[in-house]
């Protein structure tokens, strides 16, 4: 099993590093002179000069990527020249509204995709069936910003139920939080559940159709015990590597979301950044944001071991 | 990493094409498809009105006669914009998959083939870019290279390399074993003609679905860049935009979200259908309806 | 056959629809189990054996329609709600497959498979049922009970995986164990353990147990009665005893010569039965064996032979020209 674990460590470092890499490339090659944008109207040849030295600057890209780097192995991820605020700081007042929402949305997402997958197995090729699957397929369809559209049309707008806009740290309001939460999350669980609903519906039809299944009924068996226990289990490997990917890509997925509805998470973090060239700010949280991708993943891989023992023991 | 490893299980290709009889929904998503293709060639032949022309005296109009879908809120009529905005939408859907395809799928058939170091070095690299949020490296690019509709299409053809990297490989690998290329590599062809007339061929149709699925992601992609002010430029009419710039409007005249939302629904919609169904043809453990 | 049966399947056929047109996988079918006694059912793959299995427990796929009566201890199984059904099964009414690698699910520890059935139909606690559990496997001569409990199916070796689910069918007292196939998975070395293992514990619990196989091997001196099943039909049914000293049926007869005898010279050749099993959805009009009998004679083409005895009452065979053969006869 360490072995196991080793391995697969081994292969995140070089993915992490080449990451890392790429990110410094994209910020670094970013047009506009950062020491002019900082100055601005201040800016005389001579003080942009100092600035330049000061920052490093005039040193050459692969010396600033590895001096970046240092700092960023240290945990000195920068500091914004705008704002002031480290980059730690920025990201760690952000980093929370943009888990709630995303583990808020899977939740949700899950609620509606695992219990109609369930049905839909066990009534596979019925009407319901076919309708539903034909739902999810559209609703693959629907864009996130479509749903968003639609969603503050019925609910803000003509029903005012719920606010389009805004954010109440939970802290401080939590049902007024959760109220704020409550459009967005809707808006990516409706992306989520197609693909839920879909995977876990097709492994548990092929499930219910193995030989203990059938001697799980000759043993009778009550029928709840048999679905959820003998036909949920094993079904549910794909679709844990589904969630564990779907929240991964959610990371940078959020950021629609959180831009259409106004809260402050990491995809508007991540915009602004690149809007006001805060340079320091855009790699910090981009390397954030595809370091959690390659880890999320690499969870996944983990927790796929944990349920299928036959995996934990070496493939048997 | 499980990304990956999902991708090597499932596609599976089987040369021998079933006999599965295509729905009418399929048909019907053709058609549409059509009639979209074709509007958008013969725009400005069929429109009255330009999709940039504002009349300020006709801001958000309802339809009438002469503005059949009505005007926006500068006063510009919404189906000719409408329409321009399917020849944008459908333009940038269709080459950026195609950079995809020839690139990604050209990488996923050479490292699926030759195996080794080769394919160790694509496979990591495409790793590397699927670790990237795609919206948030679509942004970074734009800024770098500002907005225009040839880089937007540059940056989502490149982002779509890793995905038709993966099908292409794995489609390759499951057939690169089997009888007809080992019996042609003992008659001594050379890899060039293995690669091209024995397993070009049979990667095509799963290619060709997944190009059909890439292409319906293009446009929503293309439609949140757009909707955030970060694709298309204005004053070009894109969906996303107009959708974008409907939000204002949603108490007084939803349609302007709602017109736009509904077409470009119905586009990807149809595009995943066909693609799905062309999927299910060629390789049934894939199907999903 | 004085003794009231426990089992009385009474005219059962099973149809099932078919692309290519109704498939009758049982045809009329009449069976007796007496308490404590043992049924063989013996035939080739295809002959419908396992649905007859599984019409007896009324697991039969949704799309299948049976007609005629299944018995158990007097009550109607074909006309009892899914609920009484239920507890019926696991209860008194159990059932080994034959794969054990299948039947019992991989991602469950063999104590929870074991003891999930003793809390449903028994009602232990935990403990009580883990107490249980483990004297069950002991009893099965599985080694080291307490450390299996929590051991998955694919690290146990293939007999004992088979003895596991031996002792699940076990666990509650059934009155009747329907054993399909249960040592086919199996090495042939393994085999004789685990068939002596059931007649056993048969013969320990007055369990009455049916054990459907397409081995006659199987069957010589662990049945009292055998019946022979072709294309969905019992052909020849007598006490075991009898039917080797005396079969009937030139399928039985092609039957027993087809396996392979330790002691024929070598390069015998292997007599197997010339042609194939028929095709259930396009039955024939005569015989269903005639086209590969090599007795057939005209009328065997042309009508169907019932099933009736001759002599005693309880050795039935459906043959108009029945033959006379023992086993070990040369081939």
């Amino acid at each position: 099993m360490l072995y196991f674990i080793g391995h697969r460590l081994l292969y995140l470092v070089p993915v992490l590093l080449a990451v890392s890499l790429l990110t410094f490339l994209i910020a670094s090659l970013l047009p506009g002179d950062l020491a002019y944008v900082i100055l601005g109207d201040q800016a005389t040849p001579e003080k942009v000069e100092a600035l330049r030295r000061d920052m490093g600057l005039d040193q050459p890209i692969w010396w600033r990527y590895l001096s970046w780097l240092g700092h960023v192995l240290q945990g000195d991820f920068g500091r914004s020249f705008r704002t002031g605020q480290t980059v730690l700081q920025a990201v760690t007042e952000r980093l929370p509204v943009s888990i709630e929402l995303m583990l808020l949305a899977e939740l949700i997402g899950l609620a509606i995709g695992v219990p109609l997958a369930i049905a839909c197995a066990v009534k596979a090729g019925s009407s319901f069936d076919r309708f539903m699957t034909g739902a999810a397929f559209a609703m693959l369809s629907v864009p996130a910003f479509l749903s968003a559209i639609l969603l503050i049309y019925v609910f803000a707008v003509e029903l005012r139920w719920l606010p389009a806009t805004g954010y109440i740290p939970f802290a401080e309001d939590p049902i007024g939080n959760l109220r704020c939460l409550v459009l967005p999350a809707l808006t990516l669980a409706f992306a989520e559940w197609p693909g839920i609903m879909r995977v876990l519906r097709s492994d548990m039809i092929a499930t219910l159709q193995e030989d203990y299944i059938a001697m799980a009924k000759a043993k009778g068996l009550k029928p709840a015990r048999i679905l959820f226990v003998h036909a949920l289990k094993p079904s549910s490997l794909t679709l844990v590597t589904i969630t564990g990917i779907n929240i991964g890509r959610l990371i940078g997925g959020t950021l629609i979301v959180e831009t259409v509805f106004a809260l402050p998470g990491i995809g508007r973090l991540l915009v602004g950044a690149l809007y006001t060239r805060d340079l320091i700010i855009l790699q910090g949280v981009v390397l954030f944001v595809a370091a959690g991708f390659v880890i999320m993943n690499f969870i996944v891989d983990m927790f796929y071991a944990v349920l299928d023992p036959r995996i934990r023991h070496g493939r048997a | 990493m499980a990304v990956l490893d999902i991708g090597i299980d499932t596609a599976v290709v089987s040369p021998v094409k079933r006999k599965r009889r295509v729905g009418t929904l399929f048909w019907m998503a053709i058609t549409w498809i059509a009639f979209m293709g074709v509007a958008s060639i013969f725009a400005d032949l069929l429109l009255a009105h330009g999709p940039i022309d504002m009349d300020m005296l006709e801001r958000r109009a309802a339809p009438s006669l002469s503005h059949w879908l009505g005007t926006d809120g500068l006063g510009r009529d919404e189906l000719a914009r409408l329409i321009h905005g399917a020849r944008i939408s459908l333009t940038v859907g269709l080459c950026a998959p195609m950079i995809g395809l020839s690139i990604g799928g050209g990488l996923g058939i050479l490292a699926g083939y030759f195996r080794g170091r080769f394919e160790t070095l694509v496979v990591g690299s495409m790793d590397v870019l699927l670790a990237f949020p795609p919206l948030v490296f679509a942004l970074a690019v734009t800024a770098y290279l500002g907005q225009s509709l040839f880089n937007l299409t540059c940056i989502l053809g490149v982002l779509g390399i890793p995905a038709f990297m993966r099908v292409a490989r794995a489609a390759t690998l499951s057939l690169a074993e089997r009888e007809f290329v080992v019996a042609a590599r003992a008659l001594g062809a050379s890899h060039a003609r293995i690669l091209i007339h024995e397993l070009l061929p049979n990667v095509f149709l799963p290619l060709l679905a997944f190009f059909l699925l890439g292409v319906a992601v293009t446009i929503v992609v293309e439609g949140a860049l757009s909707f955030l002010g970060l694709g298309v430029p204005p004053p070009a009419p894109s969906w996303g935009s107009m959708i974008g710039e409907g939000r204002e409007s949603l108490e007084l005249a939803p349609r302007l979200a709602f017109i736009p939302a509904a077409t470009m629904f119905l586009t990807v919609l149809s595009f995943n259908l066909v693609g799905d169904t062309l999927r299910a043809l060629t390789d049934p453990r894939q199907g999903a309806l | 056959m004085s003794a009231p049966a426990l089992l009385s399947v009474e005219g059962v056929s099973v149809d099932l629809p078919t692309p290519r047109g109704n498939l009758r996988a049982v045809d009329q079918v009449d069976l007796r189990v007496a308490p404590g006694q043992t049924l063989g059912i013996v035939g080739e793959s295809g002959c419908g054996k396992t649905m007859l299995s599984r019409a007896i427990l009324q697991l039969l796929p949704k799309k299948a329609t049976l007609t005629g009566r299944v018995r158990l201890d007097g009550q109607d199984l074909t006309r009892l709600g899914a609920e009484p059904l239920r507890k019926l099964r696991g209860r008194a009414l159990a059932v080994v497959f034959q794969d054990p690698m299948t039947s019992l699910n991989p991602v469950l520890t063999i104590g929870s498979q074991l003891i999930e059935t003793l809390q449903e139909h028994l009602e232990f606690d935990a403990a009580t049922a883990r107490k249980r559990s483990i004297e069950l496997l002991a009893a099965v001569g599985i080694p080291a009970p307490e450390h299996r409990l929590t051991q998955y199916p694919h690290q146990l070796s293939g007999g004992m995986r088979q003895r596991v689910a031996i002792a699940i069918a076990l666990s509650c007292e059934p009155k009747l164990l329907i054993a399909d196939e249960p040592t086919t998975a199996l090495d042939v070395t393994i085999q004789a353990q685990i068939l002596d293992l059931l007649a056993r514990e048969q013969r320990r619990r007055h369990m009455a147990m049916i054990i459907i196989t397409h081995d006659l091997g199987v069957v010589a001196g662990r049945t009292d009665e055998v019946a022979v099943m072709y294309a969905g039909r019992v052909v020849e049914r007598a006490p075991t005893p009898a039917l080797f000293k005396n079969m009937r049926m030139p399928y039985t007869e092609a039957l027993l010569a087809a396996i392979p005898k330790i002691d024929a010279a070598p390069h015998t050749p292997l007599p197997a039965i010339s042609g194939r099993p028929p095709d259930p959805t396009r039955p024939i009009a005569g015989c269903a064996f005639s086209p590969r009998c090599r007795y057939a004679m005209a009328d065997c083409h042309q009508k169907k032979p019932a099933l009736a005895s001759a002599a005693s009452s309880d050795h039935q065979y459906a043959c108009f020209h029945p033959i006379h053969a023992a086993a070990g006869a040369c081939v």
